[in-house]
């Protein structure tokens, strides 16, 4: 299973070649001389272009490329990225073998990493925008990253397309005219599974989340959507283990002891695991039903192999059962080209670029205000199905699958699952205009 | 009842895991006064290990154990290859330079093992013949947890056996009380050294390995593990093996219970336990003053100097710096202004650590409050820019003030976990505190006031503040108070017969320091445009550690060319691999190799040769 990420490493796509033989350069700079000598060193590594490097491509162009700067967590979550970074790949692959954006240019990519810092997404941005001349900013996981980069988007005028930091506050309360995010976010997913959850016969709820603002909005908006929906249930207890950090004994044992109906689950990964397993282990899900958010991606569930949870009703992508034509080309395209299964993250990526690239090609421009114009109301076909950026919120349908978790043939997937297109889970253009920063 | 008691078992079964790692790393500093960063870094490779043997080997109770006990014996043979390889050669280096070297080894196995062993989570195999529960008071408790409760005092146990029923046990309790007369007496400090990181290697791979039928085996666990083991070591008494069982006894049921009473507070609730403990008992629960080992070997005398014609290099340099902006291009003034900023962050901890003998690893607290000192006016007041800037030494001071009180009464790594716990539990409020702060998803549209929103306009504004304060903490180093200070960190005892009260100038330097490094806060926050709880976390205040031990701590000019060096190879490299982390951890440590004193301290010295 670790074969595919491993390969990855060698096929590092836009770190310069022409660069690296300046590590030595600047390592010397750095150390051999004084301070004044290493400071103007740095001046001089710094100004200096690192050439990005163009795919090998036979398709001739006559225009000039249009370029797309790229920031994610690599080496913070490679879990999650690498897919992601896959996944835009071949998107990128395919835009350009059709010919590029406008009919007529080739679209690149200069990706780089964010160390899992805000501040540090920040500078890269600076960079990608004043070094490396790009045209549009796309990626970012992590929420608070992500509403960085889309700050810094706003005072450049860039357009930014986030793709996967899932907080509301992107695209509503901090929402900018430069600002597009595609995955649903938690309100989205929240109000997905609510749907679910007012079904069920429970009555008193118990919810675990991580200890930050993805796990603190999802719970606040499973209360209250279900609340409405559902006046007659309670919560009775609740669990904010740190993310990453969760003590699996004693924090099932206090939601046992609230003796809850039913549990809403935010937790993820690490984490997850050992709420699954410790959990199995100290019956807490015996007779009770488990609602969980974003369970049902493969990157939490398949490295829980035979150990998956049976039952829980989560949000997810059983990427090996959806069979439209689009999605199983994707698949087929995904798996030819990486010899692994997608993730979600791999969809994310995927759409991610598809998106720009039409936005650009919509735009016929690459300058940031026709791309902006153009991303608002943009409508693409992706392999999950068409997907608007509302002109209203520049929050995408890009909707997510509701179903059900089960382990088959050894490992974790879903099933009874539904699409839930997300245009179907936000609330009207009016609301959400109330909810934005006047522009 | 039933449930109180069953979750106090749950306490015991972390408590376990939490005393195998830290029992290696009070160990380990205990001997060798080596503050190990990497010894989560051990933990977490034993895990990997452990899943990797246990997948192949663990279907049997035979196999699964004798894995176990492999990886354990992996990891400290890893432990004493590092110990020859790269700790041999810096035992008389300055102070906490091993940190340094340590923190270059968790970067490359960081990235060596999401090479070896893939980004995703591994989730192994239950212990086989332990995978049910059993029934306590009809409540299920798993059996594997069982046996974790029992294998901590069992090593406790076997410890206590080897320290002192053995010869090399006796010879290492030597070691610990007196270095120089245990070698003077024909023992070779050296493979007694190597014996001690291979033990308390071995056992943090333990640890790691007995995880693996607990939880998914993640490339997080290094950081998650480090910090915690160093706070049991502290609050337990460093060196003290059964006060690093009592403390996660404490820790393991605080947590089991604190959860109950208050769910939201497992963020601080570690560091808040300890900054009760050290404030109330100053060696921690089981330490006794004369076991406490400084973290700064006393040998370190040579004076700060200033070199000659240093006033006429700063001047030089500073125009140099102040010309800039006509040659270099908007990304290049952009990371110039970063390295100013990061300068005077340095240069602030430098004071305290290169003066002061006060190691912090929570510096990152002054700096980060500053940023929010700043970011809150032009957020809640929406304050100016220059109205703003000054409310960052501001706020910084005053947290510095508070926290300085406390800490000062503390010496040497109390000191510095005093600094670690209140920097954590301001990290916490300012992650918590939504309708202040915004949580960790922060402040955003903390943008420069017109004037000064061109790039060269605020590098200037930059490099004249940060200028000035660097002015100023020169000063205070040469001034009666930087000899003050000096005295106090040479011999305390002495200068407080002289009549200087060492503890009044401990804390006026805590918060001069505090002031500048929230200065370089505030100038930081503006440069970026947004403030997060990140700018308040602990990689931050390794980071500060990182540039002043980089570039040496024995000359003013060190932490600046610390803070050059690191941020720009870090800048550079990031942008040009994914493997980064090695990358830099390689770089720091042939760093660490080729420049036992710092990049400062080795030019000063070619200097002298010459």
């Amino acid at each position: 299973m670790n074969r595919g990420p491993r390969r990855m490493k060698h096929r590092h796509p836009t770190a310069s070649p022409l660069a690296k033989p300046l590590l030595p350069a600047a390592l010397l700079a750095a150390v051999s001389f004084t301070t004044i000598a290493s400071t103007l060193a740095g001046i001089g590594l710094t100004a200096a272009p690192a050439a990005a490097q163009s795919a090998k491509e036979p398709v001739s162009f006559s225009g000039a490329p249009v370029r797309v700067g790229e920031i994610n967590s690599y080496t913070g979550l490679p879990a999650f990225t690498i897919p992601y970074r896959q996944g835009w790949q071949l998107a990128l692959e395919e835009i350009n073998a059709q010919g590029g954006v406008i009919g007529c240019c080739e679209l690149q990519v200069v990706s780089r990493d964010d160390a899992g810092k805000p501040d540090d997404a920040v500078r890269v941005a600076q960079e990608l925008v004043t070094n490396e001349a790009v045209d549009v900013l796309a990626g970012t996981y992590f929420s608070h990253i992500g509403l960085a980069v889309a700050d810094f988007a706003a005072r450049n005028k860039m357009p930014f397309v986030a793709a996967e930091p899932l907080t509301d506050a992107i695209t509503w309360s901090k929402g900018n005219r430069y600002t597009f995010r595609l995955r649903p976010s938690t309100y989205m997913q929240a109000a997905m599974l609510v749907e679910e959850a007012a079904k069920l016969p429970a009555k008193r709820w118990a919810t675990v989340a991580p200890n930050y603002e993805y796990g603190q909005s999802a719970v606040a908006w499973f209360k209250q959507l279900l609340k409405e929906k559902r006046p007659d249930v309670e919560f009775v207890a609740e669990q904010w283990p740190a993310q990453g950090k969760l003590e699996a004994g004693p924090t099932v044992q206090a939601l046992a002891a609230a003796n809850p109906e039913a549990i809403f689950n935010v937790t993820f990964g690490a984490d997850l695991a050992k709420l699954v397993r410790e959990g199995e282990g100290r019956g807490l899900f015996r007779n009770r039903k488990v609602v969980s958010l974003l369970t049902g991606e493969p990157e939490y569930l398949e490295p829980m192999k035979d150990e998956a949870p049976e039952g829980w009703i989560v949000t997810g992508y059983p990427w090996d059962q959806i069979d439209t034509p689009a999605h199983k080309a994707f698949v087929a395209a995904y798996t030819a080209r990486f010899k692994e299964s997608p993730k979600a993250g791999s969809i994310v990526g995927y759409i991610t670029m598809k998106a720009v690239a039409a936005a650009i090609t919509k735009a016929k421009s690459a300058n940031a205000e026709p791309i902006v114009d153009a991303l608002s109301g943009l409508t693409i076909d992706s392999p999950v199905g068409p997907v608007t950026f509302r002109a209203s919120d520049h929050q995408a349908t890009m909707g997510a699958y509701v179903g059900t978790t089960t382990v088959k043939d050894g490992r974790g997937t879903m099933k009874d699952w539904r699409y839930a297109d997300g245009a179907n889970y936000l609330p009207p253009d009016d609301v959400v205009r109330k909810m934005r920063p006047a522009e | 009842m039933s449930f109180l008691l069953v979750q106090a078992l749950s306490g015991l079964a972390t408590a376990a895991t939490l005393f195998l790692v830290s029992s290696g790393l009070t160990i380990v500093f205990g001997v060798t006064r080596i503050v190990n960063f990497a010894h989560g870094s051990f933990y977490m490779v034993g895990a990997y290990a452990g899943w990797s043997l246990i997948e192949r080997f663990g279907g049997t109770p035979a196999g699964f154990w004798g894995s176990v006990a492999a990886a354990a014996l992996m990891m400290g043979v890893l432990g004493a290859a590092m110990e020859i390889g790269l700790l041999r050669r810096l035992y008389r280096s300055p102070e906490l330079f091993q940190l340094l070297g340590t923190f270059g080894v968790v970067l490359v196995v960081q990235d060596l093992t999401a090479w070896a062993w893939g980004p995703e989570d591994l989730l192994g195999r239950r212990a086989p013949g332990l995978k049910g529960s059993v029934d306590i008071l009809d409540q299920p408790f798993p059996l594997y947890d069982l046996v974790l409760i029992g294998l901590g005092p069992l090593v406790l146990g076997l410890l206590w056996l080897l320290f002192n029923r053995t010869r090399w046990g006796t010879l290492v309790r030597a070691a610990t009380q007196d270095r120089e007369m245990t070698s003077a007496l024909g023992v070779d400090p050296a493979r007694l050294f190597t014996g001690v990181l291979f033990l308390g290697c071995a056992l943090a791979g333990l640890g790691g390995a007995l995880q693996v039928p607990r939880e998914a085996v993640t490339l997080h666990m290094d950081m998650a593990i480090v910090v915690e083991a160093f706070v049991v070591v502290v609050v337990g008494g460093m060196g003290s093996l059964t006060g690093a069982f009592l403390a996660s006894l404490l820790i393991g049921q605080l947590q089991a219970f604190g959860i109950l009473v208050f769910p939201q507070i497992t963020l601080v609730i570690v560091f808040l336990f300890m900054a009760v403990v050290l404030v109330l008992r100053p060696h921690g629960l089981l330490g006794r003053a004369d076991e406490a080992p400084p973290t700064a070997p006393a040998a370190v005398t040579v004076p700060l100097s200033a070199g000659p014609h240093a006033g006429a290099w700063a001047l030089a340099l500073l125009a140099v710096l102040a010309a800039a902006p006509l040659v270099a291009g908007d990304y290049a003034l952009i990371l110039l202004t970063e390295v100013v900023i990061l300068a005077l962050f340095a240069a602030s901890l430098h004071l305290l650590i290169g003066l002061g003998g006060l190691v912090s690893f929570g510096h990152a607290a002054w700096f980060g409050l500053g940023a929010y000192g700043s970011a809150l006016l032009v957020k809640h007041l929406g304050a100016p820019m220059p109205l703003a800037l000054a409310g960052a030494p501001l706020l910084a001071g005053l947290g510095a003030l508070v926290a300085g009180w406390f800490c000062v009464r503390r010496s040497g790594l109390y000191f510095a976990m005093l600094t670690l716990a209140f920097a954590q539990i301001v990290w916490s409020i300012a992650f918590q505190w939504y309708a202040v702060t915004g949580g960790d998803n922060g402040i955003l549209g903390v943008w420069p006031s017109a004037w000064a929103a061109g790039k060269a306009a605020y590098y200037w504004l930059t490099l004249g503040l940060s200028g000035g304060a660097l002015w100023l903490l020169r000063r205070a180093a040469f001034a009666p108070f930087g000899y003050a200070l000096r005295a106090g960190r040479d011999s305390g005892l002495r200068a407080e017969s002289v009549g200087i009260d060492v503890r009044r100038f401990q804390w006026m330097a805590f918060v001069l320091a505090g002031t500048a490094a929230g200065l370089a806060g505030g100038l930081y926050a503006f440069a970026k445009g947004s403030v997060f709880p990140t700018l308040l976390a602990v990689p931050q205040s390794v980071d500060a550690l990182v540039m002043v031990l980089m570039g040496g701590i024995q000359t003013v000019a060190g932490p600046l060319a610390g803070a050059v060096a690191f941020h720009l190879l870090e800048a550079k490299v990031m942008s040009m691999t994914d493997w980064w982390r090695l990358a830099l951890g390689l770089i720091i440590v042939a760093l660490v190799l080729v420049f036992p004193k710092g990049i400062v301290g080795f030019l000063s010295g070619f200097r002298r040769r010459r």
